[in-house]
């Protein structure tokens, strides 16, 4: 039997947790759900005049996606490391960020895109229109990953620490505030005629360094919780 | 050794604050309010070095599988945690009278309090796993992923237009303060450095004591017991 060869090993554990996504779909339709209240419930506490709500938009939203991925967290690798499935991961003779990339991307299509495909009509509610909207979900297109790659870290070094939910908004938070600064800028600034394109620029960059170094990281961090 | 850095650094601190607060000349444009800066710049500079210096003993921990190392990070991160917040405390006292507001959303502040919650994650992350050994490692990580941030804080004058003035003294330009605030200051500097080598010095042995309880070495009454004995 000839051993898989890394694309098709990274193509099956993206599928795999892909497809358990889907056979549990009311996990996915939580953090989706999630997101919607707390966007939902601003404009009931803050007042629903149609300038306040479009000028903290761009933030609300931000924020309510980065909290929507924070609450995904725990999914990426909790079950895995419990039933055993990760001890087998770690044994796989490929490069482990490699196979934790493919993990992260699968997490990001299960709670990333949601939050990006939703985007528009929660930016409708707060009036934003045209330009803005689009800039919305492009700057949420290119943040998502990020937060889930970010994220990823400081999933894997809570794995089954006690109060890991709190613990890991601790150790991650802190690190979203670029992508929370430069996503809701490129929006803010697009409305304020300016263009967001800059911003874009900074979260491509904040992507492409995430991507190239978090899987490293969360790899190291996933080896020292199963050592 | 110990007693040394601290009495250095009490009489570093002594002489600085006294050149500080009585022999400096009050500044033109800021009045008496300046003053803070022989305590905030020192503490804000202790707290980004020595975020570096921790992170750099967990890489040395992660790479060499050394004990000492994580037990020179557990002992760096209170300390430095404390000079971040005094940063923070300083520039907000001196916020207020200069800027008229304890806090703006400005880079280099947001940076320094994302900082302190690093610290924060840091000390948390070790506490809440039970195992030493995955606690150490963990934490290590950690402190190393946060390193992103110390370059963030430090050009956050020059990346973006911040109401926080730019660097005040630099090692290539001449420093564009009076000789007597930069000795001052450097003095300040100094003391902290050996006030912060003093305490984490007798923070990591006590560290070292505590892990190694259970070994016969650091229990003076069991040594004398065996030596007894035999």
């Amino acid at each position: 039997m000839s051993r898989p060869g890394l694309w098709e090993t990274l193509r099956g554990i993206i599928w795999r947790d892909v497809l358990l996504a889907i056979r549990r779909r009311s996990d996915v339709a939580i953090s989706v759900l999630f997101l919607v209240i707390v966007a939902s419930l601003f404009p009931l506490g803050v007042g629903p005049e149609p300038a306040v709500l479009r000028t903290i938009a761009a933030g609300v939203l931000w924020v309510a996606a980065l909290l929507a991925c924070l609450l995904s967290l725990g999914r990426v690798f909790t079950a895995d490391y419990l039933d055993g499935v990760l001890e087998q991961m770690l044994l796989i003779p490929q490069p482990l960020p490699v196979l934790v990339a493919g993990k992260v991307f699968a997490h990001w299509v299960v709670s990333g895109l949601p939050v990006v495909l939703l985007s528009p009509l929660l930016g409708l509610q707060f009036g934003l229109e045209g330009e803005a909207l689009g800039m919305l979900v492009l700057s949420l297109l290119l943040g998502t990953p990020t937060l889930s790659m970010i994220g990823s870290i400081g999933a894997a070094l809570v794995l089954g620490v006690r109060g890991s939910g709190l613990l890991v908004a601790l150790l991650v938070l802190p690190l979203y505030v670029p992508v929370l600064i430069f996503g809701a800028g490129a929006v803010t600034s697009s409305m304020a005629g300016i263009g967001g394109e800059a911003n874009l620029s900074l979260l491509g960059a904040c992507l492409v360094l995430s991507v190239f170094f978090a899987p490293w990281a969360t790899a190291s961090a996933l080896r020292i919780a199963l050592e | 050794m110990i007693p040394w850095f601290g009495t250095v650094a009490a009489l570093a601190i002594a002489v600085g604050l006294y050149i500080g607060l009585l022999v400096a000349p009050t500044d033109f444009q800021q009045g008496e309010a300046y003053r803070i800066i022989f305590v905030h710049v020192p503490a804000a500079w202790m707290s980004m070095f020595l975020y570096v210096v921790m992170a750099v003993w967990a890489a040395v921990g992660l790479g060499l599988n050394a004990r000492l190392s994580f037990m020179m990070t557990q002992a760096i991160a209170p300390t430095g945690a404390m000079f971040t917040f005094l940063a923070l405390l300083t520039g907000a006292m001196w916020g207020k009278p200069t800027w008229g507001a304890w806090w703006v959303w400005d880079a280099r502040l947001t940076s320094e309090l994302i900082l302190l919650f690093q610290y924060a994650g840091v000390m948390l992350l070790r506490t809440s796993i039970d195992d030493q050994r995955r606690a150490d490692r963990a934490s290590g990580v950690c402190a190393l992923v946060g390193v992103v941030n110390i370059p963030i804080i430090y050009f956050s004058v020059q990346w973006w237009n911040t109401l926080h003035q730019g660097a005040s003294v630099s090692m290539t330009a001449a420093p564009k303060m009076a000789t007597v605030m930069l000795t001052g200051m450097l003095l300040m500097t100094f003391g902290f450095w050996m006030y912060s080598l003093a305490v984490i010095l007798s923070r990591a042995r006590c560290v070292i004591l505590e892990r190694e309880s259970l070994q016969l070495w650091s229990k003076p009454s069991s040594v004398a017991e065996v030596a007894g004995v035999r």
